[in-house]
Order: C-alpha cells, then sequence, then structure tokens
C-alpha cells in the first residue's frame, strides 16, 4: 500500500492496467475469431452431413443404372451422369486448348501493347461475369443464331466458355513463376519460339495448368443455371446414341446433337417437387455431385501445394 | 567443298519452313486469346440484339419506374422493380451475414491464427468455393427455412430470407480468402513497427493492417455483392419465383436471375416478347455486375499501397 503514495508508481499502476486491459482485448478478439471459424465449420458439417445421410440409403447401383421416373422409390440419374459425362466431354476438348494457348499468347507471344491489355482485361472481366447471362448468350447465339439446337453440343459449348477464364489465369500463373534462364538455355542450343514453349515452357508449367484445368472441370460439374437457359430438359428417359459404333469407323458423333439432362439439373428437377421421397433423390445427387467436386477440387489444391513445395529455381 | 553447297541451302529451306511454321503457330495462339474479346462482344451485341424489339414494345420509362412484372401474363406490365428489390434484399441480407464474418475470419486468420491452422483452414476455404450453388439452394430450401419456421411461424416455405443466410455463408468463404490475401501482403515490417510501440496484435490488426490493406478488403466486398447479384440457383429454388415488389424479408420474391430461370424452365417461343424480356432483365443484370466488378478493380488498383 505504501507504494502507491508515490506518483511515479500510481502512473505505473496505471499503465499495467492499460496493458492488461488491451491484452484481454486481444484474447478477446482471438476468442471471437476462433468462435465465428469454429461455428462456421460447424454449421457446414451439419448441413452437408445431413444431405449425406438423407441421401447415402439411396445410393445404390440402380440408383446410377436407371432412368428418371414418376415414382421415386424407381427413379435413378442413369441419364444425368451420362449427359454430365458428355457435355464435360465437349467443354474439355473446347476450353482446355483454347484457354491454354490463350495463355501461353498472353505470356509467351504478346507484345506489351493495345492488344495484350484489351484481351486482359476481357479475361478479368469474364470471369465475374455470373454464369447465368453466358447461358443467355448461349441462348441466342448457339442455339438460334447457329441453329445448334438445345443438344449437348450447345451445353459443352457454353461451360467451356465459363471454364475459359479460369485455364487461362491459371496457364499465365503457371508460366509466369518460369524464369528466364530456361528459356535461354533453349534458346541457346538453337530452339525456335515455340520448341522452346513446348518443350519446355509448357512442361514445367503443366502442374498448373492442370490445376486449373481440374478446377474449371469440377465447376463445370456443378453449373446449372446456364445450363437451364438453354434449355435443357429436365425428364429425360432416354440415352444418347453412343459415342462407340460397332461398325468402322467405331465412332459416332450423332451424340452431339441430342437432347440431355445433367447432374445438377436432375437434382434441382427432384428439389423442386413437394414429394419428400423425391426430396431423398436430391439430397443423393447432390451427395454424388459434391464428393465429384469435392474430390476433384482437392486433387487441384493438393496438386498445386506439390509443385510449390517441390519446385525451387 | 562441293559438299557443303546444297546442305546449306537444305538447311534455309528449312528454315523457311520452320519459320512459316512458328508464324502459323503465333497466329493460332493470337486467335485463341482473341476470343476472349470475342466473347464479351457476343455477350453484348446479344444482350443488345434481343433487348432492342422489346424496348420498342415496351417504353423505358416504363420499364424502370412500373412496379408489376407480368410479361408471361394475360395482362402484361413489364416493370423491372420487383425483381430488382427482389435481388437487393436477398443480397442485402447475403451481405448482413457475409461481411462482419468473413471479415472476422480473414483478420483471424492473418493477424491470430497459428501457421498450422491458417495452412489448414485456407484449402478449406478454397474447397467451399468449389461447392456448386445447387446444393446450397438444397440447404436454403429443406435445412434453412424448416430451422426459421420453428423461429417465425409465419415463415412461407418460399421466402427471401432463407436464401439470404444460405447465400451470405456460401459468400464468407470468398470475402475471407480475398481479403485474408490482402492483409497478408502488407509488410512484416509495418506490424514490427507497430509492436515496437507497443501496440498488441489486436490494436496492430485494426489500426496498422486493416487501413495498409483497405483496397483490397474494399475490392473483397465489392466483387461479393456482384456474386450475390449474379447468383441464380439459391434464390430460383428457395425464394420462390414469383415478382412481388417488397423489401420484407419474409416474403416470396423473384430475383433477376430466378426470372430468367422461370422462364427458361417454361415454354420459350423464340421471338416471342416473354423471350425478349430475359434479355432485357439479363441485360439489366450484366450492366450491375460490369461495374460493380469494375468499380472492385479499380479499388484495388487505385487504392493499393504499393510498398
Amino acid at each position: 500500500m505504501k507504494k502507491n503514495n508515490l506518483p511515479e508508481n500510481k502512473n505505473l499502476d496505471l499503465i499495467r492496467a492499460l496493458i492488461k486491459k488491451h491484452k484481454k482485448n486481444d484474447q478477446v478478439f482471438a476468442g471471437i475469431g476462433f468462435f465465428v471459424i469454429a461455428s462456421l465449420a460447424i454449421a457446414l458439417l451439419i448441413l452437408f452431413l445431413d444431405l449425406l445421410l438423407d441421401g447415402y440409403p439411396k445410393i445404390t447401383l440402380e440408383f446410377f443404372s436407371n432412368f428418371p421416373s414418376r415414382k421415386p422409390e424407381m427413379a435413378g440419374i442413369l441419364s444425368a451422369w451420362v449427359g454430365s459425362a458428355l457435355v464435360l466431354l465437349v467443354t474439355f476438348f473446347v476450353a482446355v486448348p483454347m484457354g491454354v494457348a490463350a495463355g501461353i499468347y498472353l505470356e509467351e507471344y504478346a507484345k506489351k501493347g493495345w492488344l495484350a491489355d484489351l484481351i486482359e482485361i476481357n479475361v478479368a472481366n469474364l470471369a465475374g461475369v455470373p454464369s447465368i447471362i453466358y447461358g443467355l448468350l448461349a441462348l441466342g447465339l448457339f442455339v438460334y443464331e447457329f441453329g445448334l439446337g438445345q443438344s449437348i453440343l450447345t451445353a459443352g459449348l457454353t461451360l467451356s466458355l465459363l471454364m475459359l477464364p479460369i485455364v487461362i489465369v491459371s496457364t499465365r500463373e503457371a508460366i509466369r513463376g518460369i524464369p528466364v534462364h530456361i528459356r535461354e538455355a533453349a534458346f541457346a542450343v538453337g530452339a525456335t519460339k515455340w520448341q522452346v514453349t513446348l518443350h519446355h515452357v509448357l512442361q514445367y508449367a503443366m502442374g498448373g495448368v492442370l490445376t486449373g484445368i481440374i478446377i474449371g472441370m469440377a465447376r463445370a460439374i456443378g453449373e446449372t443455371a446456364p445450363v437451364i437457359t438453354i434449355g435443357a430438359l429436365t425428364f429425360i428417359a432416354f440415352m444418347p446414341p453412343s459415342p462407340v459404333t460397332e461398325v468402322a469407323p467405331f465412332i459416332n458423333f450423332d451424340w452431339l446433337d441430342a437432347g440431355f439432362t445433367v447432374l445438377p439439373i436432375q437434382m434441382f428437377n427432384w428439389i423442386s417437387r413437394p414429394e419428400h421421397a423425391f426430396h431423398i433423390n436430391a439430397a443423393a445427387t447432390g451427395a454424388v455431385i459434391i464428393i465429384l467436386t469435392l474430390l476433384m477440387n482437392g486433387m487441384a489444391i493438393k496438386l498445386r501445394y506439390n509443385i510449390r513445395k517441390k519446385i525451387k529455381w | 567443298m562441293s559438299n557443303t553447297k546444297p546442305t546449306i541451302s537444305k538447311a534455309l529451306k528449312k528454315n523457311i519452313r520452320r519459320n512459316f511454321v512458328e508464324r502459323l503457330i503465333e497466329w493460332a495462339l493470337m486467335l485463341s486469346g482473341l476470343i476472349a474479346i470475342l466473347i464479351t462482344f457476343g455477350i453484348v451485341y446479344i444482350l443488345v440484339s434481343e433487348s432492342i424489339p422489346f424496348f420498342e414494345a415496351v417504353s423505358i420509362k416504363e420499364f424502370l419506374t412500373s412496379t408489376i412484372w407480368t410479361p408471361n401474363f394475360e395482362i402484361k406490365n413489364y416493370g423491372i422493380l420487383p425483381l430488382v428489390a427482389g435481388t437487393v434484399t436477398i443480397t442485402g441480407i447475403a451481405l448482413i451475414v457475409a461481411i462482419p464474418l468473413g471479415t472476422i475470419t480473414a483478420v483471424y486468420l492473418s493477424e491470430f491464427a497459428s501457421h498450422r491452422l491458417r495452412e489448414t483452414i485456407k484449402p478449406i476455404l478454397e474447397l467451399l468455393v468449389g461447392v456448386p450453388t445447387v446444393v446450397f439452394g438444397y440447404f436454403a430450401l429443406l435445412l434453412v427455412t424448416p430451422l426459421l419456421q420453428k423461429i417465425i411461424p409465419d415463415l412461407p416455405s418460399f421466402n427471401m430470407l432463407g436464401p439470404g443466410i444460405v447465400m451470405g455463408i456460401m459468400i464468407v468463404p470468398y470475402i475471407a480468402s480475398v481479403a485474408e490475401d490482402s492483409m497478408r501482403a502488407v509488410p512484416m515490417a509495418m506490424r514490427e513497427g507497430s509492436y515496437a510501440m507497443g501496440a498488441t496484435r489486436f490494436q496492430t490488426a485494426v489500426s496498422v493492417v486493416m487501413p495498409a490493406a483497405l483496397s483490397g478488403i474494399i475490392a473483397a466486398y465489392i466483387l461479393a455483392i456482384s456474386r450475390g447479384i449474379g447468383e441464380t440457383m439459391i434464390v430460383a429454388i428457395a425464394a420462390g419465383q414469383q415478382p412481388n415488389f417488397t423489401f420484407n424479408p419474409v416474403e416470396s420474391a423473384a430475383t433477376i436471375t430466378a426470372y430468367i430461370v422461370s422462364v427458361a424452365l417454361g415454354d420459350l417461343e423464340h421471338g416471342g416478347i416473354g423471350y425478349q424480356s430475359i434479355f432485357a432483365a439479363g441485360m439489366v443484370l450484366f450492366i450491375m455486375t460490369l461495374s460493380l466488378n469494375i468499380l472492385g478493380q479499380w479499388t484495388r488498383n487505385k487504392f493499393s499501397e504499393r510498398y
């Protein structure tokens, strides 16, 4: 008690109290932050678990080999997963070559100037355009102007437009990380620009490019709005023509014109029905979609992490 | 000596062919790059060319001021305001949820969390960004709304509150990861300066790091608004698809995106006014999101401090 009489010590106590208060603020915020993250994680976990548990009993072999049906217990996702697979096939073969080529052009070939700037601004803006706008573009352009109809080809092209900015951006990022001396070494032994790009730059960038492709494909699987907008049917009880045939030339492209449905649209259709039994089908479809996209995104994140760890220039 | 001449000319010939191929490849690559411009051009062209016949039938004044939107009914009204009201209300609810939670998460991860916790949470955030929105729509309609109905008994099964909250949860990882990135970009020396003056972590985070990263944080908010406005499946599933001029979150309403979906699900009569109306609605949506995206990028570039 004695020391409190001295003015210096009184100040010291005040300062100590102040420090204590601020340290407490630190702890309080750390607590709040942890609480927010934990409760978000728990809320999401409950939501996902509920969906998985609702859908789990339904996920049997028949679910994958049955067509949708008016009887919920008979209904399956055969036409939906086949449709998704074929649409993604188109998307892959359109978006990957174009996206990688555009990425290479912007990083390796384009001279600094208005054209490169213009392309860059466009890529950045396209990534932020709502997906339903791509659906409107596809409806006006692919379905009616080009007369492609409401087909697998139209859907594949639409989703490739959505995927393009993702592939371009990840290709550019992967290429940007490669040091100049790799290119200089190749040039020094007489390689042409394209040889340098194809044999050296692209090889080193492959991991990053792959990451972008996987993330883009995962996004294309779950994308619903643009595919609904082009007028995809919600009830399909037939298969598109098979891409592989028994007679030469063994490959058939009739499936590109076929009507189709995809997994998220099938799920959307079942959610919109009033009967609870259909909601269980929707949950099962949702579980399939979530598992697919999480697996793909997880793979991409792991891949990127490995690349970052492994490569030391 | 006699052998040298033909070899060189052969090599030169090969060079000519090689140079030609190189040039060809460069052109092909450039064409791929031009696709990005073509897509933007295509979007603008389609939206404008399909909207022109719509605006020949409907005056812009009616479009912007009427409060009834019934292009597919017997008595047709073309006021975009109900759809805009639905869009604004749901996005508003989502932001009320997402901005505080996203900002706190970002500050915690950037300034408080241990390295290990951050390295665990960041990939999970990235995973969540990849979850398809149709799944969030399922949550909103079949899990969150029934839960809310226990608290608000009068809540209809289609309402704006449920999808708004779910959309907010969906946007949190987006805000958190963009804001966290911009806070991590603030150089360590600035934090150290603050600590050396005796500031605590929280003081440093609020008075030094957040102001320094402000442009990135605000850009994250703006881009989140743009995402909310363009979000389709959650609202099409859980908010009802009936246009309703209201800002009341416990009523059902349609957003611009939900309207486009509801028309696309029905029979599209190509060239009819109902068909054209979705392009007019899409144009409004495109203008809104484009200006927000440009504003977001501009904020990030203009006010970002270079250290």
